[in-house]
């Protein structure tokens, strides 16, 4: 075991001295050599993965007594799913920054440090997923949390940038606050930092450590707790980094959020405590609520990165919703609503990390050459990136869950398994669970009016406001990512079964007594069956389109103006706008919502200026739970800023009394 | 097989009747059955005209809308007999691939860039949305009553209890109904035959279609029309013979479209702030009806 050991520690020293040198890499290389840094380890860190994914788990334990206690490091199926989602993400995300910032080539130092920051990022995300030592894991945790961070300003002479960075930084500590009180918790009940320890909990303290470990998790995946606003960080985060950034942010880093939840379902003895039932039901109603919330709020963003960060608190819902409906299974003892619901999860998180990061690789092309996101001054740029468009097209199909593409198959999966539930479960579970169905499918259709709107608006219809001359191009380095991930959606779409079958080893892991049997027959067999439909559908498309094109190849075909009911003129300004098409939806939610309207109307009949309307949607638990006790909080603390005056008189008085003040305490006795 | 073949039979004729009834309710003589199909194939072969802005999208969404709605069509068993699609949650599929086909309608609607077919895909992708919960919810009060869950288990084993199956497919039935008129956009939330833009929905988004493409909308329609009837034909159906059960197959399509051209002739559209209430509602009434199927069940006992 020790020889591993050794041959590991070597390699991760190995692997940050490398970062270093990118320092001294002649700026035109730089990016190369940086992804040839992220290839290796890459493929380092993916052969025990794949080797645990096929049931060959790792563990090294690293006896190191001073500092730390013991260091496990473990590699099992689940560790290895979540290490091949992130190599992958972090591959096209790497090949996708060395074209994206082809654009700063300038800015020599602050390449360097992207670069370094990049394969810090990768290192301490793949060790969080590996160490189960509790001290190391936070200290994984702030490198991951820190070097993200430094990776979002990598603008930083932008004040928006570098305001978005500081309260993504703030908020992340709030995560690892709870984090290291659940992991000193766990240390003080059973003196030892291993993770497994928690087997050995007293059935008194499971509960509370798990609920504040579980609550740190949510935090970095980005949750809406019900009135607990975790999720604040996101939507300010990802439209403020580079877009490689934000896909891998949005694809794989959050998701460590989710990795950390189920490991600590996997960990902690919950069954023992009688509550797993019920610690289901919690996260299948908070993961719904985060679900429905995330997307009402991302249909009515204007920022095209914005939108998909509210989109991913919804994909985090669904996911979630998988994981709420495993415990539920584990607690009811029922292995088919288990597998469905992890599986779900499981594959979700893959499908997300997929989709999402390339439709922010198709924002980062549209930011790149329109030099803006707002949905309002962009259209018709299916003309002039049409195979950006495609591709971004491709995605959104994908991630409203429709068919034959990767999301409707995690969907299905879950559907499968709230339906299943409902044909079992109690009076008041059957109810509760026919309204997360209810819910899943309003959250289908929510998405599919956020995802026309974001691609109609985006790269259909004409120009709606005159964009800069501009480099149009598309070159292979801006879209050989985005033809990856759209090779393996619609792979995953027609042949479910083929990677459903890799989750046999990690759902081994969740599920009791197992039954490989029971697996292959209850979801692979009808997975072959929905392959058949994925594939039909595709099929008759394609074979439709070859009808048409046989009836009407030899037909006229004319081009003319649009329709316009008798008048053409000022058809740019005539169309339908990102706020327009969902004025009606803004509406019906308006209750839910908190959106400010600017309408600046002129009262005569012919007026000279333009009259203008804008809205400006905000997030209302936003700024109701944090931004009104923030500033309550400010006001209160004013009154104390007499305080603070800059004189070091003062400041050396508040010395002496502080200690006048100890030694009259001691004398006392009092301390 | 079978149901296919009878869902398209239906679709032929479908149109027809609409027109029919709709004709005699106004006394007048009115055109053939036949007639809508001619209109249809004299489109198919007619040549095209296309917006200068549209992209190729617009010319093939309507293919891709037609796919999904025929790959729709083959989940829907006939009686006992399984579709050509049949799995455990198909109907979950059934309902993803027709909105796989309306995500397409709606983005080429926007890709002409005309104010007009934007306010079209708008209301469309507003409607649909609120309508798409019903589905799911009256699908789970069958899955729940006969604690299958596939199209052709559910059907089947419906006729296997007692002859309460039939007042819940009544029950059923009428919500159905309502969701066949707001999910192909008839009276009383959309009028196919307003020549008013500003009120339009469905046919304000196809207003830059010609020719084959336009044909080919217009039978998908038909099409679809055929496919929700024969969902209400299999709540009926089951454990028949074949002959009876082709019957009511090709009655129920029947008797809809005579619903649909009676409602036309009888009522008008809502307003448009109306549609949104009347489009949910039908997901209360979905949730109730899963109340009372746990009632039924005996699951509160």
């Amino acid at each position: 075991m020790d020889e591993i050991a050794l041959k590991l520690l070597p390699l991760v020293v190995a692997m940050l001295l490398g970062s270093v040198l990118i320092a001294l890499v002649e700026t035109k290389l730089k990016s190369l050599f940086a992804y040839v840094v992220l290839v290796i380890i890459v493929i380092g860190s993916s052969v025990p993965a794949i080797r645990a994914l096929a049931g060959h788990p790792l563990e090294v334990i690293i006896k190191n007594p001073q500092v730390f206690g013991d260091i496990p490091i473990r590699i099992d199926a689940l560790s290895g799913w979540f290490i091949l989602i992130i190599n992958l993400t972090m591959l096209t995300g790497g090949f996708y920054g060395i074209g994206y910032l082809k654009a700063y080539r300038k800015e020599n130092t602050n390449l360097s440090l992207h670069w370094i920051l990049m394969v810090i990022f990768h290192l301490s995300m793949l060790s969080v997923c590996v160490i189960q030592n509790g001290l190391l894991f936070l200290i994984a945790w702030e490198i991951m949390s820190l070097s993200s961070m430094l990776l979002v300003i990598f603008e930083h002479y932008k004040p928006e940038t570098l305001r978005a960075g500081l309260n993504y930084l703030v908020q992340m500590h709030l995560s690892v606050v709870l984090l290291t009180l659940g992991v000193a918790g766990l240390y003080l009940q059973t003196q030892s930092f291993d993770f497994s320890s928690a087997m050995q909990l007293d059935n008194a303290a499971i509960l509370p450590l798990f609920i504040l470990l579980f609550l740190g998790f949510a935090f970095k995946a980005g949750f809406m707790l019900g009135f607990i606003p975790l999720h604040t960080w996101l939507p300010h985060a990802h439209p403020a980094a580079p877009s490689h950034v934000s896909g891998i942010m949005s694809g794989v880093m959050i998701k460590i959020g989710i990795f950390g939840i189920l490991r600590m379902i996997l960990l902690f003895p919950l069954s023992k405590t009688g509550y797993l039932e019920i610690i289901g039901w919690i996260i299948l109603g908070v993961s719904l609520a985060s679900g429905l919330y995330g997307v009402m709020l991302a249909i009515i963003q204007h920022n095209l990165k914005k939108l998909l960060a509210y989109h991913s608190i919804e994909n985090i819902g669904i996911i979630g919703m998988g994981i709420g409906l495993g415990c539920i299974g584990l607690g009811i003892d029922n292995p088919y609503l288990s597998a469905a619901g992890f599986a779900s999860a499981l594959l979700h998180t893959l499908n997300h990390s997929l989709f999402k990061s390339s439709l922010f690789y198709a924002a980062g092309n549209v930011y790149r050459a329109a030099h803006t996101l707002n949905l309002e001054s962009l259209g018709g740029l299916f003309r002039k990136m049409p195979h950006t468009a495609l591709l971004f097209l491709l995605s959104a199909l994908a991630i409203c869950g429709l068919p034959p593409f990767n999301g409707f198959i995690s969907e299905f999966i879950l559907y499968g398994g709230l339906y299943q539930g409902s044909l079992h479960a109690r009076p008041v579970g059957a109810l509760l669970l026919i309204l997360t169905i209810l819910g899943l499918a309003l959250i289908g259709g929510l998405a599919m009016l956020c995802f026309t709107k974001a691609f109609g608006i985006v790269f259909l219809g004409k120009g709606r406001k005159p964009l800069p001359e501009s480099d149009w191009q598309e070159g292979p380095g801006n879209l050989i990512p985005l033809y990856v991930n759209s090779g393996l959606i619609l792979a995953i779409g027609l042949f479910p079964a083929t990677f459903v079958k890799f989750l046999s080893a990690p759902l081994a892991l969740f599920i009791p007594n197992f039954n490989l049997s029971f697996f292959n027959f209850e979801l692979l067999d009808n997975l072959q069956q929905v392959s058949r439909a994925t594939v039909g559908l595709l099929a008759v498309s394609l074979i439709m389109l070859g009808i048409r094109y046989i009836v009407t190849h030899r037909t006229v075909q004319e081009v003319a103006p649009t329709w316009g009911c008798g008048y053409n003129g000022g058809a740019e300004r005539m169309q339908y706008t990102a706020t327009s098409f969902v004025r009606m939806y803004r509406k019906l939610a308006a209750p839910v919502l908190l959106v400010h309207r600017k309408n600046v109307e002129f009262p005569e009949i012919f007026p000279h200026e333009k009259r203008t309307y804008e809205t400006h949607p905000e997030d209302a638990l936003e700024a109701n739970l944090i931004d009104i006790p923030i500033d309550l909080m400010q006001r209160f603390l004013s009154f104390f800023r007499f305080i603070q005056n800059g004189k070091i008189q003062n400041y050396l008085l508040y010395g002496l009394v502080f200690l006048f003040l100890i030694g009259l305490l001691s004398w006392s006795k009092l301390i | 097989m079978h149901g296919l073949i009878l869902i398209l039979i239906v679709s032929l004729f479908f149109g027809g009747i609409v027109v029919k009834t709709k004709s005699i309710c106004a006394g007048r003589k009115g055109p053939g059955i036949f007639q809508p199909l001619k209109d249809i194939w004299r489109l198919i072969r007619k040549g095209a005209v296309f917006s200068e802005t549209a992209t190729i999208l617009t010319r093939i969404a309507p293919s891709i809308y037609f796919a999904s709605v025929l790959l729709a069509v083959g989940c829907i068993p006939f009686g006992n007999v399984r579709g050509l699609l049949s799995f455990q949650g198909d109907f979950v599929f059934f309902a993803y691939a027709l909105a796989l086909g309306k995500f397409f309608m709606i983005i080429a609607a926007l890709d002409t860039g005309s104010s007009f077919e934007g306010m079209g895909a708008s209301r469309e992708a507003h409607f649909s949305m609120l309508a798409e919960p019903a589905f799911f919810g009256v699908i789970g009060s069958l899955a729940l009553y006969t604690g299958r869950t596939s199209f052709l288990d559910i059907f089947t084993y419906l006729h296997f209890g007692n002859y309460l199956s039939y007042a819940l497919g009544s029950v059923m039935l009428i919500i159905l109904v309502i969701l066949t008129l707001i999910e192909n956009s008839r009276m009383p939330v959309d009028d196919p035959n307003t020549h008013l833009e500003l009120t339009m929905i469905h046919e304000v988004m196809v207003l830059d279609y010609s020719g084959f493409d336009l044909g080919l909308i217009q039978y998908t329609t038909n099409l679809k029309f055929a496919m929700y009837a024969a969902l209400m034909a299999n709540l009926f159906t089951g454990t028949l013979r074949a002959l009876p059960d082709i019957l009511i197959f090709l009655g129920t399509g029947f008797l809809l479209a005579v619903i649909v051209g009676g409602v036309e002739s009888f009522t008008a559209r809502l307003r448009m702030g109306r549609i949104p209430q009347f489009a949910f509602s039908l997901t209360s009434y979905a949730l109730l009806l899963f109340l009372l199927v746990l009632f039924i069940t005996g699951r509160f006992s």
